[in-house]
């Protein structure tokens, strides 16, 4: 994230007259799908009401509570990787750092009691992410490079730690933390309700408070949010701390479903997470999105992945199919940008 | 000198970049109530020493003191806390954010538990846009609204920070009329109030009506400061330009040299326009002829050789080479139609300084030299031997990389690329910049053979002298329109000078010292004396 000032290329305004640019109902029709991910919203109501139609085993209890639970821990996750998008950035690193969240998680816990092992994987992972931030925000490294490196580092970080997966760490069944993991409420799994809660946070952190519009601004315009005497720096370094500190909560959260920690858990997740963004309409250059059209991204990406299961197609056929997807999502947004020109 | 204290003081500041001293001992002292000029030409170092002045950059030596203490701002925030804020040229605003937004970035109304108030700020963005008399809807995302209404809401955010200095940096190049008159109506209210301002623009008209102050830079130096009342129109832009003395003619033509004067013109331009840049640019241009285009930077010279080409956009107007209209905004369509161009930047002309010289000469040939997709070595070598010797340029040899060439034989090597083209209007956008004093003449005297081989040459230079020199008429822009066309004896630097400081029917009111100014009437040449000047040449 390099700051620029004066060779920014001009900001994508209107170049023209004031007419060629005004807002027609086709543009604002545009804004507003791609605005709060409406688009992504409205595609995955279409996607449930067809599957229920379709399949009886589709629109059941036990299919919702599978589905959500199944997707609260990248739902997690891509609440992080939403924000650091927004400002124009990539974090990798948030698979190796889940699985790193759940090592931590399980093995302080296991030493310390509940309360150590939450606090310890977040302290843990939030230290690798301010390593991630301070190398984008200070050094100016780009973050693909930076957070590919955390990608490896931390990965191979956690087969340090588990003696290249011989040692596993488990939980106790009856632990506190193993029911925070396997525990219901009114039949759904806890880690459900806690993304819930963390999307809720989260939409209100992004829309509603100053640094949610510091984070806003700086994926508009970097060097206009430096000008303004924003601090884009603080923020940025903190976007990194915040998608590692997730992810690593995340990581420990499935551990605890799971009751063991596995080293080799999450490889590929960043990516998961980067499509879940991306197809709830957060710009990958960055300065728009929301963390709502992200939640409609993780669901729909989910809700696909059980129309494979009740097609009976081999499961081979999820990537291909979510694959096809995020193209043609990007494509959409490719050209409801380019009507809003 | 008033007796009030200066609010802002840069003392004998210097800032280099690699390979390039921006400023060099520059001073500005800023006083309270008191709006400055701060002027000079594309590199004198006014935005260098805004950027030190605002915390973007960071001062080499010198001091810099804010309200008598020194200070040291090391970023943008720093300096805008200490109340110095800064409309910037390229605008500096959030696009996809809504206007109250862009307003209150960083200083967001909050509600009772700690998040934003976006009801307060839309009423407060309403309120303050209509205290200042600016007409925008507060919700529309910035990028909707017209350019000048975003920079209005630019001036708005800056003023709004309760700043003590406000530093706007060519605030109304993209402003309406109407905008305008909002905008010094604003500046007039910020000095009531005891706010200095910083007001950098190459609108003369403006800096007499709202400054009280100036200083003129020039190649990074302080050339002049003091009271604007004090430097008459005419000396403020000799002052600006370098050239105080103005002794500049025409170069001597010999006999029969010369374009035909009853030649059909090969370039025609009519009425160009273009919303804001351009309005009702024409001229025409002759074969062999050099017509050079004068103007202060932002007059519209540039964007009207970009135009010819088809590269700047136009409105309405149209551009004709060799009596045949080209496709409007269509470079290709202009190269095709014999036009070519090089532009004031080399890099965005496409220079490639890791290849030969060979290389990047044939790059533009290569379609015209290929036969069924195949291009002859031999055929090229000959074509690039004959450019090196033509321009002469000085190389070890073809293969010699471009990257390792002076810049005045990087610019021959750009020229020969477009000769390669054979083109009837060669488009010079400061052929010299940048480029020694030997390898200036050796470009210069190029031009002069291309003229004499019958090219149509539109020359567009900062440096009075060289226009003055090589043009054998010089069209005045001045904000996007031609002010005036010199031809003939009035091809001088005291005539470009006049014509730019639009002193045309001032002259008598300009102090005595400036005893060779002539009269208005000789100002714009008789039709009668045009006639005799082209007699002369039969």
């Amino acid at each position: 994230m390099t700051t620029p000032l004066d060779q920014q290329p001009a900001p994508e305004v209107v170049v023209g007259a004031p007419g060629t640019s005004a807002a027609g109902p086709a543009a604002r029709a545009a804004a507003l799908l791609q605005r709060g991910g409406v688009a992504a919203l409205a595609a995955l109501l279409v996607l449930v009401i067809l599957g229920s139609a379709l399949w009886p085993s589709f629109h059941t209890m036990d299919n919702l509570r599978y589905t959500l639970l199944g997707n609260s821990y990248i739902g997690i996750v891509a609440i992080g990787m939403t924000l650091v998008i927004f400002t124009g950035g990539i974090d990798l690193s948030v698979g190796s750092v889940f699985a790193l969240g759940g090592v931590v998680g399980v093995y302080m816990n296991n030493q310390y009691g509940p309360a150590v092992g939450i606090v310890a994987t977040i302290l843990a992972c939030g230290l690798v992410g301010l390593v991630n931030g301070l190398l984008v925000g200070v050094a100016e490294l780009p973050p693909f490079i930076v957070t590919l490196a955390t990608l490896f580092g931390v990965r191979g970080l956690v087969y340090q730690l588990t003696d290249a997966g011989a040692t596993t760490y488990s939980l106790a069944p009856d632990s506190f933390m193993a029911h925070l993991g396997t525990g219901t409420w009114m039949t759904i799994g806890i880690p459900v309700f806690i993304a819930i809660a963390l999307y809720g946070a989260f939409h209100v952190l992004l829309e509603r408070t100053p640094y949610g519009l510091t984070v806003q601004s700086i994926g508009g315009g970097e060097s206009a949010a430096v000008l303004m005497g924003l601090p884009v720096r603080r923020t940025t370094i903190s976007l990194y701390v915040v998608s590692a500190a997730l992810a690593g909560f995340a990581g420990m959260l499935q551990a605890a479903q799971l009751v063991s920690a596995s080293p080799i858990i999450a490889s590929g997740y960043e990516l998961q997470a980067i499509a879940a963004v991306v197809i709830g309409g957060t710009l990958l250059t960055g300065g728009s999105g929301s963390v709502v059209g992200t939640a409609a991204g993780v669901l729909l990406l989910g809700v696909i992945n059980d129309y494979i299961v009740q097609l009976q197609l081999d499961s081979t056929w999820n990537n291909v199919v979510s694959g096809g997807f995020l193209v043609v999502v990007v494509v959409l947004q490719r050209v409801l940008n380019y009507r809003r020109r | 000198m008033p007796p009030t204290a200066p609010v802002l003081e840069a003392r004998s500041i210097s800032k280099s970049f690699p390979g390039v001293r921006a400023l060099d001992g520059v001073s500005l002292t800023v006083l309270p109530g008191r709006a400055h000029a701060l002027i000079g030409e594309n590199g004198a170092g006014k935005s260098t020493l805004i950027k030190i002045l605002t915390g973007v950059y960071q001062l080499d030596e010198g001091t810099l003191l804010h309200r008598g203490e020194q200070v040291a701002f090391t970023e943008p925030r720093a300096a805008q806390s200490a109340g110095i804020s800064t409309i910037y040229q390229e605008l500096d605003l959030v696009p996809l954010q809504s206007a109250a937004r862009n307003l209150y970035l960083g200083r967001e109304p909050r509600t009772r538990i700690g998040l934003v108030d976006f009801k307060k700020m839309r009423r407060d963005a309403r309120a303050l846009l209509a205290d200042y008399g600016i007409d925008a809807d507060v919700d529309a995302p910035l990028a909707s609204l017209g350019l000048g209404t975003q920079q209005m809401i630019s001036v708005a955010r800056a003023v709004a920070l309760d700043a003590n200095v406000v530093i706007m940096d060519e605030p109304t190049s993209s402003l309406e009329a109407r905008e305008v008159e909002t905008l010094f109506a604003i500046i007039e209210r910020l000095k009531a109030a005891g706010v200095a301002i910083v007001y950098v623009s190459h609108r003369l008209d403006e800096l007499y009506r709202v400054c009280e102050d100036v200083t003129v830079l020039r190649d990074g130096k302080m050339v002049h400061t003091g009271l604007m009342a004090d430097l008459p129109r005419l000396q403020l832009v000799a002052t600006m330009l370098g050239r105080e003395l103005l002794e500049q003619t025409r170069r001597e033509r010999a006999e029969g040299e010369g374009p035909d004067p009853d030649a059909e013109p090969v370039l025609d331009v009519r009425g160009i326009s273009r919303r804001n840049l351009l309005h009702d640019v024409s001229f025409q241009v002759r074969p062999g002829e050099v017509v050079g285009l004068g103007g202060l930077l932002g007059a519209g010279r540039s964007e009207t050789g970009m135009a010819v080409l088809g590269a700047q956009e136009i409105d309405s107007g149209e551009v004709v080479v060799a009596g045949r209209p080209v496709r409007r905004n269509s470079p290709a369509a202009a190269i095709e139609a014999g036009v070519a161009m090089l532009p004031e930047d080399r890099k965005l002309a496409g220079i490639l300084p890791s290849m030969s010289i060979r290389d990047n000469i044939a790059l533009a040939a290569l379609p015209r030299l290929s036969r069924l997709g195949l291009v002859s070595d031999k055929r090229i070598d000959e074509i690039v031997a004959q450019f090196m010797k033509q321009l002469s340029i000085r190389a070890t040899g073809p293969a010699q990389k471009v990257g390792t060439l002076s810049g005045g034989n990087q610019q021959k090597v750009m020229l020969a690329r477009w000769l390669c083209l054979n083109p009837k209007v060669l488009i010079l956008d400061e052929p010299t910049r940048g480029i020694d004093v030997g390898a200036k003449a050796e470009v210069r005297a190029t031009i002069d053979e291309l003229a004499a081989q019958g090219l149509a040459v539109v020359l567009v230079s900062s440096e009075a002298e060289e226009l003055v020199d090589e043009s054998d008429r010089i069209v005045v822009l001045k904000e996007g329109r031609v002010i005036d066309e010199l031809t003939d004896d009035h091809v001088t630097e005291r005539h470009l000078m006049q014509a730019i400081a639009g002193e045309t029917d001032e002259a008598e009111q300009t102090p005595a010292a400036d005893e060779q100014t002539p009269t208005p009437d000789e100002q714009t040449p008789a039709p009668d004396e045009q006639h005799e000047g082209g007699a002369d040449d039969e």
